[in-house]
C-alpha cells in the first residue's frame, strides 16, 4: 500500500524538480539564522548548563544521591539529557515532529545545496552517508589514540606511565568508543549511502528517521566522551554491576551514552530494514538483491531487535544511580546477573552487527575483482540470515564461569558452535569465487582477501572459546581480547577499508591514490597481525584483560605487541594522509565505473543526482553475471519501468 | 579442461601433507606445553581438550590459506590465464555446496558433543557451577553441606574432599578453611591428591577467582555462592589472579598459592589454625556468602551463620552507628 502510494509522488519529485513557493523551514534558511552544527553546539551547551542547574535545584540537598563521590547524580544525568535535547533542537531534528504534534502541516523542505548541507539536518541519504563517514572516522581516531595509550602503559610490567585509575579510564573509554563506532561503521556510512543506490530507490523509507539516527549518534559521541571529564568509569565496555553502581559520575555518561547510541541504532536499523523490504526497484526479487544489501538487511534486523534490550538495561542502570533503585544490587533484592544477561543479550547480536556488514562488503567486492559470478549466491544469503538468527541464542557463552545454571552451559556451547556453520558459508562463497578466476589485485580486493585471512583466525579461536573446558583457561584473558580484535578489526575494519577504497570514487568523485593505498594496506595487514597474534600467546600464558601489571616473563611479548601497535597506528595515519592527498591536495577525477562493476550503484550519473535515478531501473537478471558473453545488463534504464507497471512489479517481488 | 583435475590434486596433496605435518608438530612439540598443564585433573583434560581442538583447527586453517595462496599465484589477472567462464557454467556445483555444509556441520556438532562430554566427565572442568553444581566429584556436595553445618573435617588419611571458601573483595582474596576452625589465610595452600571444593563469593563487586595452573575459574558474585572443583595432582606453586574487572586496582589483585603433600599440608594447617585462633574466634560462623551491611566491606558487620545470607538490621541494630 505504501509503495503504490509513495511511488507516483517520488517520480513526480524526480522528474520535475521541487519548485514553486514553499515555506522554507528553519533548517534550510540561508545564513547564520538557520539551524546547523553551530546552533546545535550552542543549544547543547546551554542545555547542559540548564540540566546541571535544574538537577542541583531539585536534588542538591538529597544526601543519598550525592553519595560518596559528592556528585549529584541527578544533576549529572539531567545535564547530559538536556544537552542531547538541546543538540537535537539546535540541529532542527525536532521541528517536524513538533509541528506535527500541533497539527500543523509539515513544511516540505527544499534540499540544501553546497557544502553547508553536510552541517545540517539533511534528508538526502547520500549526505547522511558522508556525515557518517566523518563521524565514524572521528570515533575510530579517538578510540585508536586511546589504544596507543594502553599499549604504552603495557610496555613495562611494573613501571607505570598512568596511575591505575587513569589506566582503567583509558581502557574503558577505548572499549566503549570502539564498540559504539563499530556498530555503525559500515551501516552508517556505506549502508545509508549505498543501499538506495543498490536497490534502485530514489530515497530511504524514512529520511527524517535516517537523519535523526546520525545526529543522535553524534550526540552519543559527546555523551561518552564527557565521561573523561567526570573521571571516567572503571568497568570496561561491559559495565558490570555492581561495580557499575559503585562507580562515580562517569558511569552515567556510559549508561546514557549507550542509551543514546542505542536510539540511533534502532532508528538506523528500522529505516534501512523497511527501505530494503519495500523500496527495491521493480524486478529486484530476493534472489537478485546484491549481497551487500543482504548483509545490511541482516544487520538492520539485529539493530532493530537487539538494541532495545541495551536501551532498557542502560535506563535501569541510570535509575540505580539517579533515584537509587537497586535493580543490579544483590544485597537489596536486585541481581548482578540481570545486567550481565541484559547486556549480553544485546551484546552478542551486537558482535554480529559488527561482522555481517564486513561479510557483505567482501561478497560484493570479490565478484568484481575475480571477474566471476559470486559462488553460491543463495548459500551466502542463507549464511547471513542464519548468523543473524542464531546470534540471539548464544549470549550466555559470555557467562560460562559466572555461576549461571550449570546445565545451560552445554546448550550454549552447542548454539555457539552451530553459528560457525553459517559463518562457514561465507568462506565457501569467498573461496569458491576465487576458483579459476582472473583476480585483479586492486586495493579493495587486497583488503577483502585480508578479511578472509584475519577472520579465519578470529573465527577458529571463537570455537576454542565456546568450548567450556577450554574456556576455563582462556575466558577473560588476552586470548579473548585477541579473538575479538581479529574478528572486529581484522574483519569489519578491514572490510570497511575495502569498502572505502572501492566506493569513495563513487561517493566523492575522486580516486584514492593506489601507491599510498598499497603502503597503507601492507602496513596495516602486517602490523595488525604482529600486534594481535602475540596476544593469543600472552593470554594463554595467563595474562588477564584490563590489567596494568603482568608477569615479568611476558614483557617481551607485550613489548613486541606494543611496538607493532604503534606501527599499526602509523598505518592509519597513512590512510588519513591518503584520504587528504587524494580528496583535497591532489584530487584525481574518478572514471564513471573505475572497477568495471555491474552493480547498480555504478550505473547512475556521477556525481549522483539528488533523486539518484533519472528513471527507476528495472532489474532484469541476477547480479554478478561477470565474464558471460551475451548476458543482459543487470538493470534496464530504458522505458521499461513506467509508473503504472513499476508498482505492480514491486508488489509481486515483495511476495516472492 | 586438462587443468582442472591437476589444480585440485595439487592443492589437496599439499593440504594433506601440510595438515599432517602441522598436526604432528602441534601434538608432540607444542601441545604438551599448552596451559594450564598437569597440576589438576581438570587442568590435564582442559589441556587435552585444547589440543584436540587445535589439531582439528589446523587442517581448516591450512585449507583456506593454501587455497588462497594457490589462487593468488595461479589465478591472477596476467597473460596466459584464461578468462573465467561466467554465467551458467560458473554456477556453484550442488555437490560442492552440500559437501561443505555437511562436513562443517559434522565437525561442529562433533566438537560440541566432545566438549559436553569433557565438561561433564571432568566435573565441570574447573569452571564455576553456581550454587547448585550438577557435576561434582564423589562426596563433594556432601562435604560442602557438612561445612555449612559446622561439621567440616579433613584428615590426610582418607579421601575426604577439602572445602575452601574463596572470599574476594577489592582487591584481595581471602581463603577460609572450615575444616580447620574456620581459619582465614591470605595464601591458598592445598593438599595434593585431594578433591577440593571452592565456594567462591565476594564482598563487594564481581571478581573472578582464577587459579591458573589449577584450571579453576569462577566468578565471585556478592551474595552468591559459586562452586568449582579441582582434583590436585602435583605439588608446586600456582598463580591466582582476579579475572573480572573489579575497579582500579584490578591489575594488582593477584597472589600465589601452593600445593603441598598431604602431611605437609596437615602440619601447616594445624599450625596456622593454632596461630590464628585468637583472631578466628571473632569471625562469624561459616556461611556460603558474606554480606556486609550498609557500612560496606571494610569495617562492616558480618551476618550470623544462617544459610540465608541476609542479616536483618534488627539483629545488629544495636551495633549500627547512630545516624
Amino acid at each position: 500500500m505504501t509503495i503504490s502510494a509513495e511511488r507516483p509522488t517520488e517520480t513526480a519529485a524526480g522528474t520535475a524538480a521541487p519548485a514553486g513557493p514553499r515555506r522554507v523551514s528553519w533548517t534550510n534558511r540561508p545564513g547564520w539564522m538557520s539551524q546547523h552544527l553551530g546552533t546545535a553546539l550552542v543549544l547543547a551547551f546551554l542545555g547542559y548548563l540548564l540540566g546541571h542547574w535544574w538537577g542541583n535545584h531539585i536534588a542538591g540537598n538529597y544526601h543519598y544521591i550525592n553519595g560518596a563521590s559528592g556528585q549529584n547524580s541527578v544533576a549529572d544525568f539531567l545535564a547530559l539529557l538536556l544537552m542531547v535535547v538541546g543538540w537535537l533542537v539546535g540541529i532542527g531534528a525536532l521541528n517536524y515532529p513538533i509541528a506535527k504534534l500541533f497539527g500543523r502541516e509539515a513544511v516540505e523542505e527544499a534540499p540544501a545545496k553546497g557544502m553547508s548541507r553536510y552541517f545540517r539536518y539533511t534528508l538526502d541519504h547520500k549526505v547522511v552517508g558522508m556525515q557518517y563517514v566523518v563521524g565514524t572516522l572521528l570515533f575510530l581516531f579517538t578510540g585508536g589514540l586511546l589504544a596507543m595509550a594502553i599499549r604504552t602503559e603495557l610496555l613495562n610490567p611494573t613501571v607505570h606511565i598512568f596511575n591505575p585509575g587513569t589506566y582503567i579510564e583509558i581502557v574503558s573509554e577505548h572499549g566503549t568508543i570502539m564498540m559504539m563506532m563499530a556498530t555503525s561503521v559500515v551501516v552508517g556510512p556505506l549502508g545509508n549511502y549505498l543501499v538506495p543506490l543498490m536497490i534502485g530507490s530514489r530515497r530511504m523509507a524514512f529520511p527524517r528517521i535516517e537523519a535523526f539516527s546520525f545526529w543522535i549518534f553524534s550526540a552519543g559521541y559527546m555523551v561518552i566522551f564527557s565521561a573523561l571529564f567526570y573521571g571516567g568509569f572503571p568497568t570496561g565496555w561491559t559495565g558490570y554491576a555492581p561495580l557499575q553502581n559503585q562507580a562515580g559520575p562517569g558511569m552515567i555518561s556510559y549508561l546514557f551514552g549507550f542509551a543514546v547510541i542505542g536510539m540511533g541504532m534502532i532508528a538506523a536499523g528500522f529505516n534501512i530494514a523497511v527501505t530494503i523490504i519495500n523500496y527495491r526497484a521493480p524486478g529486484m526479487t530476493w534472489s537478485r538483491v546484491p549481497m551487500f544489501v543482504w548483509s545490511i538487511l541482516a544487520t538492520a534486523s539485529l539493530l532493530t531487535l537487539a538494541t532495545p534490550v541495551l536501551f532498557s538495561a542502560g535506563l535501569f542502570g541510570i535509575l540505580d544511580h539517579v533515584v537509587l533503585t537497586s535493580l543490579y544490587v544483590n544485597e537489596h533484592g536486585g541481581s548482578s546477573y540481570l545486567w550481565e544477561n541484559l547486556f549480553w543479550f544485546f551484546g552478542h547480536p551486537e558482535v554480529y552487527i559488527m561482522a555481517l556488514p564486513g561479510f557483505g562488503i567482501v561478497a560484493e567486492i570479490v565478484p568484481v575483482f575475480t571477474r566471476k559470478p559470486l559462488f553460491a549466491y543463495k548459500v551466502a544469503a542463507a549464511g547471513m540470515m542464519g548468523v543473524a538468527l542464531l546470534s540471539f541464542f548464544v549470549w550466555q557463552h559470555h557467562l560460562f564461569q559466572s555461576g549461571i545454571n550449570p546445565d545451560m552451559r552445554p546448550l550454549f556451547m552447542l548454539t555457539t558452535e552451530l553459528i560457525s556453520i553459517p559463518t562457514g558459508f561465507i568462506y565457501l562463497v569467498g573461496m569458491g569465487s576465487l576458483y579459476k578466476s582472473k583476480m585483479r589485485l586492486e586495493i579493495p580486493m587486497l583488503f577483502s582477501l585480508a578479511l578472509y585471512f584475519n577472520f579465519l583466525i578470529g573465527g577458529i579461536t571463537g570455537v576454542f572459546l565456546s568450548d567450556v573446558p577450554v574456556n576455563v583457561t582462556v575466558h577473560g584473558s588476552f586470548f579473548v581480547l585477541s579473538h575479538f580484535h581479529y574478528t572486529i578489526m581484522g574483519g569489519l575494519i578491514f572490510a570497511f577499508m575495502a569498502g572505502l577504497y572501492y566506493w569513495l570514487p563513487k561517493m566523492t568523485g575522486y580516486m584514492m591514490n593506489k601507491k599510498l593505498g598499497l603502503w597503507h594496506f601492507w602496513t596495516m595487514f602486517i602490523f595488525f597481525n604482529m600486534t594481535f597474534f602475540p596476544m593469543f600467546i600472552i593470554g594463554l600464558l595467563g595474562q588477564p584483560r584490563r590489567v596494568f601489571e603482568y608477569a615479568h616473563g611476558l614483557q617481551g611479548l607485550n613489548d613486541f605487541s606494543s611496538i607493532s601497535a604503534f606501527c599499526l597506528g602509523a598505518s592509519f595515519l597513512l590512510f588519513f594522509w591518503n584520504l587528504m592527498y587524494s580528496m583535497i591536495i591532489n584530487p584525481k577525477k574518478a572514471p564513471a565505473n573505475p572497477w568495471d562493476s555491474l552493480g547498480l550503484e555504478w550505473q547512475t550519473a556521477n556525481p549522483v543526482p539528488l533523486y539518484n535515478f533519472e528513471r527507476i531501473p528495472v532489474i532484469v537478471t541476477e547480479p554478478y553475471r561477470y565474464s558471460e558473453p551475451g548476458a543482459p545488463a543487470y538493470a534496464d534504464f530504458g522505458g521499461g519501468g513506467s509508473d503504472g507497471g513499476s508498482s505492480g512489479a514491486v508488489g509481486s517481488s515483495v511476495e516472492e | 579442461m586438462n587443468n582442472e583435475p591437476r589444480h585440485m590434486r595439487r592443492i589437496v596433496t599439499a593440504w594433506v601433507i601440510a595438515s599432517v605435518i602441522g598436526d604432528l608438530l602441534w601434538w608432540f612439540l607444542v601441545g604438551p606445553h599448552i596451559p594450564p598443564g598437569n597440576m589438576t585433573e581438570s587442568a590435564h583434560w582442559n589441556q587435552f581438550d585444547f589440543n584436540v581442538l587445535a589439531v582439528t583447527a589446523i587442517p581448516v586453517v591450512f585449507m583456506v590459506w593454501l587455497w588462497m595462496g594457490y589462487a593468488l599465484v595461479n589465478w591472477r589477472d596476467k597473460p596466459g590465464v584464461p578468462d573465467p567462464v561466467g554465467g551458467e557454467a560458473a554456477k556453484a556445483p550442488y555437490r560442492v555446496q552440500a559437501a561443505w555444509i555437511s562436513i562443517t556441520s559434522i565437525v561442529v556438532i562433533a566438537a560440541a558433543i566432545y566438549g559436553t562430554v569433557a565438561l561433564i566427565g571432568d566435573h565441570g572442568s574447573g569452571g564455576g557451577e553456581g550454587p547448585n553444581p550438577v557435576w561434582a566429584p564423589e562426596g563433594a556436595v556432601a562435604a560442602n553441606t557438612a561445612a555449612i553445618q559446622g561439621k567440616a573435617t579433613w584428615s590426610p588419611a582418607g579421601h575426604q574432599p577439602l572445602v575452601v571458601q574463596v572470599i574476594a573483595q577489592q582487591w584481595k582474596f581471602t581463603y577460609r578453611y572450615p575444616a580447620f576452625g574456620g581459619m582465614e589465610t591470605s595464601r591458598l595452600i592445598l593438599p595434593v591428591g585431594t578433591d577440593v571444593v571452592f565456594d567462591v563469593t565476594s564482598l563487594d563487586v564481581i571478581h573472578d577467582f582464577w587459579a591458573y595452573q589449577l584450571s579453576v575459574k569462577a566468578d565471585a558474585n556478592p551474595g552468591v555462592n559459586n562452586v568449582a572443583f579441582a582434583d590436585t595432582h602435583q605439588t608446586g606453586q600456582f598463580m591466582v589472579r582476579c579475572d573480572e574487572l573489579c575497579g582500579i586496582w584490578h591489575g594488582a589483585m593477584y597472589n600465589s598459592g601452593r600445593i603441598l603433600s598431604k602431611t605437609a599440608f596437615m602440619a601447616w594447617a594445624t599450625k596456622t589454625e593454632a596461630q590464628n585462633a585468637s583472631n578466628t574466634k571473632y569471625l562469624p560462623p561459616f556461611a556460603w556468602t558474606y554480606t556486609p551491611d550498609a557500612n560496606g566491606a571494610s569495617g562492616g558487620l558480618y551476618p550470623d551463620g544462617n544459610v540465608t545470607p541476609y542479616s536483618p538490621y534488627d539483629t545488629y541494630g544495636a551495633k549500627q552507628p547512630a545516624s
